[in-house]
């Protein structure tokens, strides 16, 4: 379970968070969602260590996050993807997805230097885990084809593969659906509905209310910084706070 | 065919001695076998981590003069002063890449001109150790069991040797766990720790590999011409190995080993085709032109057009659009 306690994070005096609580329970899809600027990427950011929120606690499975680093926290299995489209740009899909495997190889540099079975056989392994990653985003077509060559849509996939290499046991995604065409949508849908199936709570970003309120098992609505609802889909959808501050306003685009 | 190809080249050069007929051209050969070794450890860096080091000549006087004044004032034989020029060299790295920890880009090439300008300073001021501007003559030449390898057909095959010892630790690094968190670093630092690399880690081990392997090209430099001054920390030296790294293609086992023969045979062969006066014009334009042309290098050019034509789609990298928070 990730558990966030008074989160709070300031810009030069800009409150982003002014003391957010939540919990995201294991094996649900979880959404955050609120009008831009409502803080739900520096969350994001402050719990996989990207950020140190000014006040706060962070932590997942009993054992906090803060003050961590990025890489220390992925270890844990807490994987993040980013708003921004973020692939290793002039390597292939495949070589994306086997840096995301990184965890899972144990080769250390003078076992690399000094060759071998036992490094080839870890390799022969990390690549067929590589393919089946690739195959499970549905880019097998493309393994060979260099991520930035790819259109935005895919591109978002090879994004989610990396994230998944990593092994997750809890994968934030942020605005996955974000570029990506409507069927393209669906498709992503019905794969976070599978990565959920695959025992991986699943804690996202969007902005794509169909998106949201289709696969959500509770979502959460931040607006200023702080936390004004959290529910199921029907309830929020139905709340009169979140009405106010967030669909009405953009013309309840749910 | 590629294994045919591979097979001619490694005769070619092991047979170099037998159908080079003068010594200078043999020179000239291990000069660029030298540089290769330099050209590839720079290519870690810079190739695959993505960090220019504009000191490396540093790494590679180190080596250099570490070799020297173990074998002139504490009486070392060739070997054990190799290994502790590696070593030392490698801790130099160690130290560096620990500095600059969280210094990319344009400050990780400051710190590492810096520390380049601090150790030349060192060489030419500390008299009583480094003999100053005078330089350390008289470095023995190496020894094998009981042959000293005194000639240049004998240190042609150590520096052979060493050269493709220096490609192989490349070859295995860059082709496995760690050679991928080396990429990762160059391409998306923030993408790379969410998935759990280390970087920093990384770039501190890529310097350590890649400064050994340059005091390894020092100390065999020293060994080779018997004299060592603080010439060998000049910025030029760092210049002609970023000239060969990315001419030849950085970021790709063969571009620097490639860059380092032609970059040291070329000015030769110029200094015998053309008067002196137009010597650095034409090194000048020609590297220009190659720039121009090839501006990820030979090697990569090279590769492209051999592989049978294969049609790459269209390159659609549709924008986003500005949408989400402000970061």
């Amino acid at each position: 379970m990730l558990s966030v306690e008074d989160l709070g994070v300031e810009f030069g005096g800009v409150v982003a968070l002014a003391g957010v609580s939540f919990t995201v329970r294991p094996g649900t899809i979880t959404s955050l969602i609120g009008p831009n600027g409502a803080g739900k990427t520096t969350a994001f950011n402050a719990i996989t260590g990207y950020l140190r929120p000014g006040r706060g606690r962070v932590t997942y499975d009993g054992a906090p996050l803060g003050g961590r680093r990025p890489f220390e926290i992925a270890r844990r299995g807490v994987v993040r993807t980013f708003q921004k489209t973020s692939v290793f740009p002039t390597l292939s899909v495949r070589d994306n997805v086997l840096i995301g495997l990184h965890l899972r190889g144990t080769a250390g540099v003078l076992a690399v230097l000094r060759g071998g079975r036992r490094i080839g056989d870890e390799e022969r392994r990390l690549a067929d885990e590589a393919a089946r990653i690739v195959a499970f985003v549905g880019l097998a077509h493309r393994v060979d084809e260099i991520a930035s060559g790819l259109p935005y849509g895919e591109q978002r996939l090879v994004e989610l593969a990396v994230a998944l290499a990593a092994r997750p046991r809890m994968l934030l995604l942020d605005e996955p659906a974000a570029g990506m065409t409507g069927a393209e949508k669906e498709r992503l849908t019905a794969l976070i509905r599978r990565i959920r199936g695959e025992d991986v709570t699943v804690f996202l970003v969007e902005h794509d209310m169909r998106v949201v309120m289709g696969i959500s098992d509770t979502v959460i609505v931040l607006n200023g910084g702080r936390v004004i609802a959290e529910g199921a889909p029907a309830a929020i959808q139905a709340h009169p706070e979140v009405i106010r501050a967030y669909l009405g306003s953009s013309g309840a685009p749910a | 065919m590629r294994r045919l190809g591979l097979g001619a080249l490694a005769l070619l050069l092991l047979t170099a001695p037998v159908w080079l007929a003068s010594p200078y051209h043999l020179h000239v050969l291990i000069m660029a076998g030298i540089f290769a070794i330099l050209a590839l450890s720079l290519n870690l860096l810079l190739g695959y981590t993505g960090q220019l080091s504009l000191g490396h000549a540093a790494f590679f006087g180190i080596g250099a003069y570490t070799s020297a004044l173990l074998a002139l004032k504490a009486g070392w034989s060739f070997w054990p002063a190799l290994g502790a020029a590696a070593a030392l060299s490698g801790a130099a790295g160690w130290g560096i890449g620990r500095l600059a920890l969280k210094l990319r880009g344009a400050y990780f090439v400051l710190v590492t001109i810096s520390f380049a300008g601090v150790i030349s300073l060192v060489s030419v001021n500390w008299m009583e150790l480094t003999n100053g501007p005078l330089g350390l003559p008289g470095v023995p030449p190496p020894d094998l069991g009981p042959w000293a390898l005194r000639t240049k057909g004998a240190y042609y095959y150590l520096v052979l040797a060493a050269a493709a010892l220096a490609y192989g630790v490349c070859h295995r690094l860059v082709h496995s766990r760690i050679g991928r968190a080396f990429l990762a670093l160059r391409e998306n630092e923030p993408l790379a720790e969410s998935v759990g690399v280390d970087v920093t880690h990384y770039l501190v081990l890529a310097a350590v590999v890649s400064a050994a392997l340059a005091g390894v090209a020092g100390s065999l430099y020293a060994h080779y011409t018997r004299f060592v001054s603080p010439e060998v920390f000049l910025f030029s030296y760092t210049v002609t190995m970023v000239i060969m790294v990315v001419a030849g293609g950085k970021g790709t086992l063969a571009g620097p080993v490639v860059g380092a023969l032609l970059f040291t045979v070329l000015p030769e062969a110029l200094r015998e085709a053309v008067s002196w006066q137009w010597q650095m014009l034409a090194y000048g334009v020609l590297l220009l032109a190659l720039l121009f042309f090839l501006p990820r290098g030979i090697v990569p050019a090279v590769a492209r057009a051999m592989r049978p034509a294969r049609t790459v789609g269209v390159r659609s990298r549709s924008a986003p659009g500005a949408r989400g928070e402000p970061e």
